[in-house]
């Protein structure tokens, strides 16, 4: 690495320093004080209102002060129980599977064949599809009496398997979902991963060939291992994501049947905005958040500290 | 043009290796052949439900599409086929209001978004100053706020916020859909991480010359970043385009209403037609997918061309 003493080499007059601070602070004072006023505060008053009884309807004129009585609520929650084990199993499958699947298509359409623009564009298109429309285009197709899944699966079977009812079978609606999810959303890490692996130098891949390294060796030792950075972006944006699912379960099954597809932001939605019941959202929102931080934090540290090394 | 490199190449090597690349390019024929065939076969698994769509979109015959839906003839555009839907999809509802609504929308978010996130990324990557260290931690912090917990106490403070045109509320406009979104910390992290693997040689001559860093961000760190810069994008417009829970919240009427939204309506608005909502659903789709054709050429040759995406 040849940059790493630059820093100690760059010249040190005092003056240019200082300057350079003003600087910083205002290329970093518009998205800090839009964050702050959008999204700290708001999370701060959010706090707030967990300690309180607060109602959309009622304004916070009427608002009384409970302290922790949501919090201990939230304990024999068994719908918010059920919430965070839908939202675990989602991410425990989608995470990988999503991860997986896009780096595939993109190493897929990323070789020098004709016909790759319109394969990328194919694969990206659920993309771009608004999710209102996915949902309703899904529910069709996963009609128990006339959708087109239950009869391919018939066909595939001979007759054997199905009709399911998908959407309405506790132990199906979730996977489901997932299926959906997958279709809707793999298209993204697909085409971050595209990025990355147009960023690999060729010479790398010349050189291993040169070697007579097989594509299975070139994809183990050069592929991988180039695309790291952007494996860890993949990782935690896929994380984000399924974290956050809400529209397609809104839009869906109401988080139905019997909650089996219920998730933690589609529950607080249903509690704060269809429930008034802001005061207890909130606080299912600091849990919620508290409880993602700590999953996340041991891949951010990772990524902080190579940075910090490397640097 | 394959086979003239193929050739040239065996020619230099030794006979050995040269029978080698022989039998390899018969295994080569079968491994294109292979190669289409799956992504054929994946194309079909990605585009069924938007064919799906685009064909029930042409058929005007709403009987006619209901009885199509459990058979292959859902693929198949036959029957009364006309462009009475789309047709019917701009007199019922004010569709050239919401695609123009949610064209500015994105767009002001996204032209915004990308310049303070990148901003605040590459102080945060490059310039040292005290307290950095903290900003980045809290920004990380940041990125695992669920909106939707902070939507409704965002909702009551935005309501008593003043404008310029001297309204005191920012409910049913088009800045309580832009402002609150254009800072995004999962953006900013994004932009950090990839200003950070930027060799900083590139900048070094520069601010030795005694550039200012405004002109190093703009004429040299900018110009680098189109691979990041696009993914943000992506990012933000897919997180933005899709979203009806806050636009639904924020306005009141049409006027100030996205697509997604009016998209909503329109299942509500009696009668209901399959059709309709089909055609409308093409409309939001085909464009950002001709966009995407268009785009995807400029941001994946510029990652190429800059080789430092890792």
């Amino acid at each position: 690495m040849p940059t790493t003493t630059s820093t100690s080499v760059r010249p040190n007059k005092p003056g240019w320093r200082r300057k350079d601070h003003y600087t910083a602070w205002a290329f970093a004072a518009p998205a800090m004080i839009l964050l702050l006023i959008f999204l700290v505060i708001p999370f701060f008053i959010a706090i707030y209102y967990s300690l309180t009884n607060a109602r959309l309807v009622s304004g916070p004129l009427h608002t009384n002060f409970v302290g922790l009585v949501n919090y201990i609520q939230m304990l024999g929650d068994d719908s918010l129980h059920q919430a965070l084990l839908n939202n675990s199993v989602f991410g425990l499958v989608m995470v990988p599977v999503q991860t997986c699947l896009a780096l595939f298509l993109a190493v897929l359409v990323n070789q020098k064949m004709r016909g790759m623009a319109v394969f990328r564009t194919i694969y990206f298109s659920p993309i771009v599809t608004p999710l209102v429309v996915v949902a309703v285009l899904w529910s069709f197709l996963y009609n128990p009496g006339q959708g087109l899944i239950n009869e391919f699966i018939k066909t595939i079977s001979f007759g054997h398997l199905g009709p399911y009812n998908w959407l309405n079978n506790p132990e199906l609606a979730l996977p489901a979902i997932m299926l959906l999810s997958i279709w809707q959303g793999v298209g993204f890490q697909m085409v971050v991963y595209l990025a990355g692996l147009q960023g690999i130098p060729e010479s790398l891949y010349e050189a291993a060939r040169v070697d007579g390294a097989g594509r299975w060796h070139q994809f183990w030792h050069i592929t991988l291992p180039q695309l790291r950075n952007t494996i860890i972006f993949v990782l935690i944006a896929t994380t984000i994501l399924s974290f956050k699912l809400y529209s397609q379960v809104e839009v869906m099954t109401q988080g139905g049947p019997e909650n089996a597809t219920a998730t933690v932001v589609w529950y607080i939605v249903h509690q704060s905005i269809h429930n008034v019941r802001v005061g207890y959202a909130s606080a299912v929102a600091v849990v919620f958040f508290l409880i993602l931080l700590i999953r996340v934090i041991p891949i951010l540290r990772s990524v902080i500290t190579t940075k910090e090394r490397e640097s | 043009m394959a086979l003239t490199t193929q050739s040239a190449r065996t020619s230099v090597t030794s006979p050995q290796k040269a029978s080698r690349r022989h039998l390899s390019s018969g295994r080569k024929y079968a491994w294109l052949t292979l190669n289409y065939l799956l992504m054929i076969l994946l194309a079909i698994f990605f585009l069924f439900p938007t064919v799906f769509m685009m064909v029930s979109s042409l058929k005007t015959d709403e009987n006619q599409l209901l009885q199509d839906l459990s058979s292959v003839n859902a693929f198949i555009p036959y029957g009364a086929i006309s462009l009475q839907n789309y047709s019917d999809a701009f007199h019922r509802l004010p569709f050239g209001l919401y695609m123009f609504n949610s064209a500015l929308i994105v767009t002001s978010t996204l032209a915004l978004g990308l310049l303070v996130n990148s901003l605040i990324a590459y102080a945060l990557a490059r310039i040292p100053f005290p307290g950095r260290k903290l900003i980045v931690v809290v920004i990380v912090a940041l990125i695992f706020v669920p909106f939707e917990s902070v939507a409704v106490p965002l909702l009551l403070m935005v309501n008593q916020f003043p404008w310029f045109n001297g309204s005191t509320t920012w409910i049913d406009s088009y800045q309580i859909q832009i402002i609150p979104f254009i800072a995004d910390a999962f953006s900013i992290f994004l932009f950090y991480q990839f200003f950070m693997d930027i060799p900083k040689a590139f900048e070094e001559t520069a601010l030795v010359d005694g550039a200012s860093r405004w002109h190093i961000y703009w004429h040299i760190v900018v110009p680098l970043s189109r691979p990041v810069l696009a993914t943000v994008a992506i990012w933000l417009i897919l997180t933005h385009l899709g979203d009806f829970l806050w636009p639904l919240l924020a306005t009141r009427g049409d006027t100030y209403r996205p697509l997604m939204v009016g998209m909503l309506a329109f299942f509500n608005q009696a009668p209901l037609r399959w059709g309709d909502v089909m055609a409308f659903a093409s409309l939001i789709v085909i464009p950002v997918l001709i966009m995407f054709l268009l785009f995807q050429k400029w941001f994946l040759r510029s990652a190429a061309s800059t080789g430092i995406i890792g």
